[in-house]
């Protein structure tokens, strides 16, 4: 599945905002064409700093970063001032290919629709996007990235606000985005169950500036997770015949109290 | 791609009604006053080097709308369109609907500079070189002032532009508390109200160029400022060099408020005010709503310029009637756009 043309390459980089407490450090991380790598971590650990480093947004503080000029980002929300339409917002990545004078042309919006398509929201191209809800905005987001014609695509947590139907969609459609476009994807994400739905590879941001970095089966353990989080988690076996998967259940002490009070 | 054409079609058609408003407003504006002249007469005014009508134009018509009148009405649709324009966009640069030219410094500093040539009793074309040349500087020290604060942070600017409008703020009162009462305080009291009474050919030109090129060169950068609009890392993350995309519309916005300060005095609330009119007709993208801003504002201070030297036998001060106009005007597009708006 997995092809090995390195799209965007973290080698020995390590980033601090203050140059004590480092988010990571001495991290290699190569991003393939048509493979997804899920960022899982704590809090406050540093998942979107790296994102924003491997995006080029923020230098490394040490090592080199292998940045791809075709690389879309996207962001956790929408952030824009203006109820634009979910067309003229999904026209803004094409942004590289425009001169500063320019505007969109027709071609542009071709390649705009086309985007839309991909994401299944060319039915709401001249709706506002503030009528659209978390889930469809997100799409629209990852349209907008898909219409810079780029090879890698960065998500901030793309699936983390969203209800199960809509957290089902974005992650079946970066699924199709790696295997149909060949796209090398990361995401940051606080679902175990994500990175093991779609995920190729996995990086675990441990305490202390640890990283794991690996094909998931390997890294996605009951262990590692639990020194990730620092709760216990269990691993399910579901399914059965061709469709059989792990799920990783984490065993909260609040229901550990409430099952001894009444069973 | 026809769904992009369809949404279009109708904020193209609003354009091309506002600029025949445009046209028919000024030509009546050029009949209307002391000196009444009906519309038809004025056509045939201004037709007359081409065509002559069947009445010879007499020098007294001639003298009214040629020299009088079109300098004057000229200048107040440029002005008009310029700060329009402008405050269109620093809205989408600053993300923020409730700011206005005012906020970069560059009126009071040119106030300033206005100020101090009326108490340096500085002949009429030092006025307006330093009217514009300290309007300039404002946008200098707002740049030096953001840069020891805090280079990339859109707040820091912010807060710099109100510092810089505080200190030449106190400095117009300093030259006023200098001036003597008689003569030279009245003088900068009334060209701080605004006023189109002493257009003439050369403040015309003086104002042309500036806004005539920034104008062109910010609606060229219109679908820039729809990017800039979304934020500072959003737009990065597109691509965009934000801090001198940010600054190059900062200095032609500039450019536009200072020629005009320097000609017509302080005339605020059009900047604001426009630009939400604007998105009421075309909605908020900035490739139309710009030019449309641009037309509006044009048409805006054209009106309020001729209710200002007809409506009373002395002219009415174009500061004081923009600020009661636009006030309440401001209040019930607030209101509009708070209907039509889902929720952000």
């Amino acid at each position: 599945m997995a092809s090995d043309l390195v799209m965007l390459r973290l080698d020995k980089a390590g980033h601090s905002y203050d140059g004590e407490r480092w988010q990571f450090r001495a991290l290699d991380l190569g991003l393939s064409a048509g493979e997804i790598t899920a960022i899982l971590g704590p809090n406050g650990r540093g998942k979107s700093t790296l994102l924003r480093v491997l995006a080029g947004l923020l230098k490394p503080t040490s090592g080199v970063v292998d940045c791809n000029p075709r690389t879309g980002f996207v962001p956790q929300e929408f952030s824009g001032a203006f109820p634009y339409s979910v067309l003229d917002i999904v026209l803004m990545g094409r942004a590289r290919h425009i001169a500063l004078f320019g505007t969109p042309g027709p071609a542009d919006v071709e390649k705009a629709m086309a985007a839309l398509d991909a994401t299944g929201m060319a039915d709401y191209a001249a709706r506002s996007i503030g009528s659209l809800s978390g889930g469809e905005r997100q799409l629209v987001l990852i349209a907008r990235a898909l219409a810079g014609e780029n090879d890698v695509l960065l998500l901030d947590e793309p699936a983390s606000a969203l209800d199960l139907k809509n957290q089902d969609i974005v992650l079946s459609l970066l699924g199709r985005l790696a295997d149909g476009q060949k796209l090398a994807i990361a995401f940051t994400t606080h679902q175990p169950n994500h990175a093991t739905a779609i995920a190729d590879r996995v990086l675990l941001m441990l305490p202390d500036t640890q990283t794991l970095f690996g094909p998931t089966e390997v890294v996605m353990t009951e262990s590692s997770l639990e020194s990730l989080y620092g709760v216990p988690v269990s691993a399910v076996r579901l399914g059965s015949g061709d469709r059989e998967e792990t799920a990783f259940v984490p065993l909260f002490r609040q229901r550990a109290r409430r099952s001894g009070r009444h069973g | 791609m026809s769904s992009e054409g369809a949404a279009r079609r109708p904020a193209r058609a609003t354009i091309v009604l506002l600029v025949i408003a445009l046209a028919v407003t000024a030509v009546a504006a050029l009949g209307i006053g002391r000196y009444d002249i009906p519309f038809l007469r004025v056509i045939a005014i201004l037709l007359a080097p081409v065509s002559p009508p069947d009445i010879a134009v007499t020098p007294m018509e001639a003298n009214v709308v040629f020299t009088v009148r079109l300098p004057r009405i000229l200048m107040a649709v440029l002005a008009g369109a310029g700060l329009a324009l402008s405050g269109a966009a620093l809205q989408g640069v600053f993300r923020n609907p409730l700011v206005g030219p005012q906020v970069v410094g560059v009126s009071s500093g040119a106030a300033f500079g206005g100020t101090l040539a009326i108490l340096l009793g500085l002949p009429r074309y030092g006025l307006l070189a330093s009217a514009f040349a300290f309007g300039l500087s404002a946008i200098v020290l707002v740049y030096a002032l953001n840069g020891i604060v805090a280079r990339r942070n859109i707040l820091a600017l912010v807060l710099a532009g109100v510092v810089v409008t505080g200190f030449f703020g106190a400095l117009v009162s300093l030259v006023q508390y200098l001036a003597d009462t008689e003569d030279k305080l009245p003088a900068m009291v009334f060209w701080l109200l605004g006023s189109f009474a002493t257009a003439n050919r050369d403040k015309f030109l003086l104002v042309a160029a500036p806004v005539v090129l920034g104008g062109l060169l910010l609606i060229g950068l219109r679908w820039r400022i729809n990017l800039l609009s979304m934020g500072d890392e959003d737009a990065r993350t597109l691509g965009v060099p934000v801090e001198p995309l940010r600054w190059l519309v900062l200095v032609l916005v500039s450019c536009i408020v200072a020629a005009q300060v320097a000609v017509s005095g302080v005339i605020g609330w059009v900047g604001l005010v426009v630009p939400h009119m604007a998105r009421l007709l075309v909605g908020p993208d900035h490739r139309v709503m710009m030019p449309a801003s641009l037309i509006t504002g044009a048409l805006y201070l054209l009106v309020i310029d001729t209710v200002a030297r007809t409506a009373t036998s002395t002219e009415i001060p174009l500061g004081i009637l923009t600020a009661l106009i636009g006030t309440p005007v401001f209040a019930l597009v607030l209101r509009q756009t708070q209907r039509g708006n889902h929720g952000l």
